[in-house]
């Protein structure tokens, strides 16, 4: 069981440093240009966790972030780069909200339930289909194929309301699509006007169910097993008889699926409807809150909620303590470095040690260059 | 005789396993010292300890009387400790020359090309390491690319020069021919310190032994006048029986029938050529042959892992040419294939995991695709106890284990599925002398019960030692399948490189070289 203690804290270990480290010389730089660290660093915490409020703002804007990080992370385990989930959320929010004011007659629940599936199944076709048959069959680099595919899906929602007579527009001078049906419009998380006015929506449960479900996907079952082999040893796995191609299609195809799933909480939780502007950024800031997460389902969730407390904390400290907000964009990228480099902190880790370990005997230590 | 390398107290633990305890080593200037020790009794580690990949957790290391401390294998190259790993690091699309001067090229901020060309060349004169500079290390054999690892240490001016399992991967005339360098460096007064587990190996070559026991020291002998039963006995910690004796044969009937196989590798070249062999219930089947003779190809294809591109399989009857791997593990078919890092294994997993990797979609593993781990748990165990796994940790990576334990997990996994037919490649390759009698009485204990056995292996008497029939294989084709019990040495020797002893003429040219392409195919007088 010590064992499985000291491993489990390894894995958080790495990425809690890089996080610590990044917002050390986060601070050093903000002393540097003159503001009070401490000043800076409470106002981007009360910006984000202060009030109810804040708090659920927070939260609010880590749904999306979560559930595509989840996909993500799938795709990373089966050694996959979906780099374009940005493109199948919006391919998702788009079949959602077409179903969203589609079907009026139905049922809410029902209703609901259909238009976040067509979401998922609209994001999980366009990871899935092109990315996944060409990486299994012809090798192309899915890397290249899924950004492609963000592009064309980007564009494709754009043209869906962009010009006069577009298939999904509402008629009038704004190019946006009809609102949903208010019947599918998600509950408040908390009945709590707080909660409300943050757009807090019970997709936060949907979200945390969702991290559930990968993380018994990833480690509770067959096809979990199959995928994390593949990702680790694709010639031993095709050794054990595992359908490699197979599985890179429908990895890349799960990885859509959550993209698309988080698209159409967004429209039904938050948004309601398209607009005109196509620039989220979730699917990216997603896949470094994957590699923040490390790939681990439950990390996923706290570093989720990590980016997005940066971002809504990022404004109130701007205005309280008059530092640019894009100094959390600093910290972000940081933080991306530090993660990015994790094999340089047990190195460095070790160093220390080393370093204080052989204060005494420091003679040893001087025969070691042999000039 | 001066030390040139004195190691006093060295300790190294990772977690849950001390892998160097107290480890004291004495290197002469010049002599040849082999470490012996069973399979996980941290040789490894203290190679790593003195070349700088590891760091000590206690003890020092003098070299040349001067304590040294390494935090790298850069501060080790520049105290001149050369070190050829097991896996080479080479990068197969550069010459040779670039290879061994890559991160110390000669020339300021131009490489300059010639000036490298002309001091590999140099050196591998003045070492005897012969090989030319400006070949591509991809189209080396394995024996060359070795040579080439060597040079490297050289050219940073190695004074002393660690091999890990050096012979491991050479063929017997590989393996002299790498014996006449070492002989030829202790000539020049460099020490060598090498590990292996091939106990005449160590007594032709070895001026003094050092032998390690979990993690210890048990002492140093000299060579001269030891045998190979005393070293392995002192290896060991017990009596170990080198030859084991095999029941007489009980064959049945036939389980595996291949007929007029041909099989194409990975490069799309036809490897094997319409071969044709069957193997009965209760016998051993070996199949000897020099590496890249297409072997390995062969038994690829009767799992299911390389292309049939003509021929059949029947496995008990039925035709299998056409099923998939997973479908031919289901209906009985295990398989050991050769390179256990690459395809035995998934080192990021588990022993759990990897006892299960081919098995996960049965029950009790998994049922309505939900894995049941703790029956894969208590599976595991009970394999990690019968295969004598060390350390007997089931939830430990198979990537931190030693070599020969990863090799034992493999194994266990494949025997532990009762199969009726079982492939095993290459199965003893870098286990010591201990683990290599309990496989050997486990494969023959299987044979005994009933099972059908393929060996491939490069290891002669590894194949006449267990076989009851042997296929000798040479540039794709079956030569001739020989009786086992009155097999010779000299016999399958000629066999091997293409010559029928009777009418002694060679049957192809070109082979000179293990991996050799394939030859001209000249009309063979042999047949299966
Ligand atoms: N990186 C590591 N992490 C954890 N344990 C390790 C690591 N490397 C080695 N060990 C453990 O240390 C012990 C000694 O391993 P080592 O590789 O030195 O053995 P070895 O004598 O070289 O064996 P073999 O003959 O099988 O290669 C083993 O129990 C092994 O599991
Ligand atoms: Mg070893």
């Amino acid at each position: 069981m010590n064992n499985v203690w000291r491993s489990a804290l390894r894995g958080i270990g790495t990425p809690i440093v890089a996080s610590a480290i990044a917002i050390v010389i986060g601070g050093i730089i903000v002393s540097l240009i003159g503001y009070n660290p401490l000043t800076v660093y409470g106002s981007l915490i009360t910006g984000a966790f202060g009030t109810l409020f804040n708090l659920s703002s927070t939260l609010t804007g880590a749904v999306p972030l979560l559930v595509i990080g989840l996909g993500i992370a799938i795709a990373f385990r089966a050694g996959l780069f979906n780099i374009g989930a940005e493109g199948q959320y919006w391919v998702g929010a788009m079949a959602s909200v077409w179903v969203g004011y589609h079907f009026n007659q139905l049922p809410s629940v029902l209703h609901i339930i259909l238009a976040l599936i067509a979401g998922m199944i609209a994001g999980g076709l366009w990871g899935g289909v092109i990315p996944g048959l060409t990486k299994a069959y012809v090798g192309a680099h899915e890397v290249i194929t899924t950004m492609m595919m963000s592009y064309i899906g980007i564009f494709l929602v754009e043209y869906m309301i962009e010009e006069p007579n577009a298939p999904m527009r509402l008629k009038g001078y704004i190019p946006e699509s009809p609102a949903i049906a208010n019947n599918t419009h998600l509950l408040p998380a908390l009945p709590i006007t707080a909660v409300k006015q943050a757009q807090l929506s019970v997709s936060i449960y949907i979200a945390i169910a969702a991290a559930i479900v990968a993380w018994l996907l990833l480690k509770k079952t067959t096809f979990g097993f199959q995928i994390r082999s593949i990702g680790f040893n694709q010639r031993a796995s095709r050794y054990a008889g595992m359908r490699v191609p197979l599985y890179t299609i429908l990895a890349l195809g799960i990885s859509g699926v959550f993209a698309g799933l988080a698209g159409g909480l967004q429209m039904l939780g938050v948004e309601y409807q398209l607009n005109d502007s196509f620039t989220s950024q979730y699917g990216y800031t997603a896949i470094v809150v994957a590699l923040l997460a490390r790939n681990n389902p439950f990390g996923v969730i706290l570093a989720a909620i990590f980016f997005s407390a940066l971002n809504t904390g990022g404004q109130n400290m701007q205005q309280v303590s008059g530092v640019p907000s894009s100094l959390t964009d600093v910290l972000t990228g940081l933080i991306i470095f530090f993660v990015a480099a994790e094999r340089l902190i047990p190195v460095f880790i070790g160093w220390v040690r080393r370093r204080r370990s052989q204060g005494r005997a420091h003679d040893a230590q001087e025969g070691g260059t042999l000039a | 005789m001066d030390a040139f390398l004195e190691v006093a107290g060295l300790t190294k633990a990772f977690p849950g396993v001390i892998a160097n305890d107290h480890v004291d080593l004495t290197l002469r200037q010049g002599e040849v010292h082999a470490i012996l020790g069973e399979n996980g009794a941290g040789k490894s580690t203290l190679m790593k300890l003195i070349y700088g990949l590891y760091q000590p957790d206690s003890g020092e290391i003098r070299l040349e009387g001067k304590p040294v401390h390494f935090n790298s294998p850069r501060d080790a190259i520049r105290a001149g400790i050369g070190m050829v790993h097991q896996h080479f690091m080479l990068i197969p699309a550069l010459t040779v020359a670039d290879n061994v001067v890559l991160g110390d090229e000669p020339g300021g901020f131009r490489y300059d090309r010639k000036e490298a060309i002309r001091r590999v060349r140099a050196l591998s004169e003045q070492y005897r390491l012969t090989v030319d500079p400006t070949v591509k290390i991809g189209s080396l054999t394995v024996g060359l690319q070795q040579r080439v690892e060597i040079l490297k240490a050289f050219y940073r001016e190695a004074k002393l020069l660690i091999l890990d399992e050096p012979t491991a991967l050479l063929t017997p005339q590989e393996t002299e021919e790498l014996f006449v360098v070492v002989r030829h460096l202790k000539d020049q007064g460099i020490p060598v310190l090498f590990i292996s587990h091939k106990l005449d190996e160590v007594r032709d070559i070895a001026d003094r032994v050092t032998v390690m026991r979990a993690g210890k020291t048990v002492g140093s002998v000299q060579v001269k006048g030891t045998t190979s039963q005393e070293l392995a006995n002192l290896m060991v910690g017990r009596d170990v029986v080198l030859r084991i004796d095999k029941q007489p044969l009980n064959a049945g009937a036939s389980v595996l029938d291949v007929e007029n196989v041909s099989v194409q590798g990975h490069d799309k070249h036809e490897r094997v050529k319409g071969v044709s062999f069957s193997v009965r219930a209760g016998e051993i089947f070996g199949i000897a042959g020099i590496d890249g003779n297409g072997q390995f190809e062969l038994v690829d294809a009767i799992a299911g892992l390389a292309k049939v591109v003509g021929g059949t399989v029947r496995f008990n009857g039925q035709d299998i040419t056409r099923l998939s791997p997973a479908k031919r593990t289901q209906s009985g078919i295990a398989y050991v294939p050769q390179d256990r890092q690459a395809d035995g294994l998934v080192l990021d997993f588990d022993l759990v995991e990897n006892t299960i990797l081919r098995d996960f979609r049965r029950k009790p593993f998994s049922s309505g695709g939900w894995l049941r781990a703790s029956a894969a748990r208590v599976y595991a165990e009970s394999l990690i106890k019968r295969f004598d796994v060390r350390p007997p940790n089931a939830s430990r990576k198979a990537g931190e284990l030693s070599g020969g334990n990863q090799q034992k997990v493999i194994l266990a996994r494949e025997v532990g599925r009762n199969p009726s037919l079982l492939i095993v490649a290459q199965p003893t390759r870098g286990l010591d002398v201990g683990a290599i009698e309990g496989i050997h009485r486990e494969l023959l204990k299987l044979r005994d019960s009933g099972k059908a056995i393929i060996l491939v292996s490069l290891e002669l008497d590894e194949i006449m030692s267990l076989s009851d029939r042997i296929g000798v294989i040479h540039d794709g084709q079956l030569l001739e399948i020989v009786d086992g019990p009155s097999a010779t040495r000299e016999q399958l020797g000629l066999l091997m490189t293409g010559i029928h002893p009777e009418d002694g003429m060679p049957l192809a040219v070109g082979t000179e070289t293990s991996s050799s392409a394939p030859s001209s195919p000249k009309e063979t007088g042999g047949q299966s």
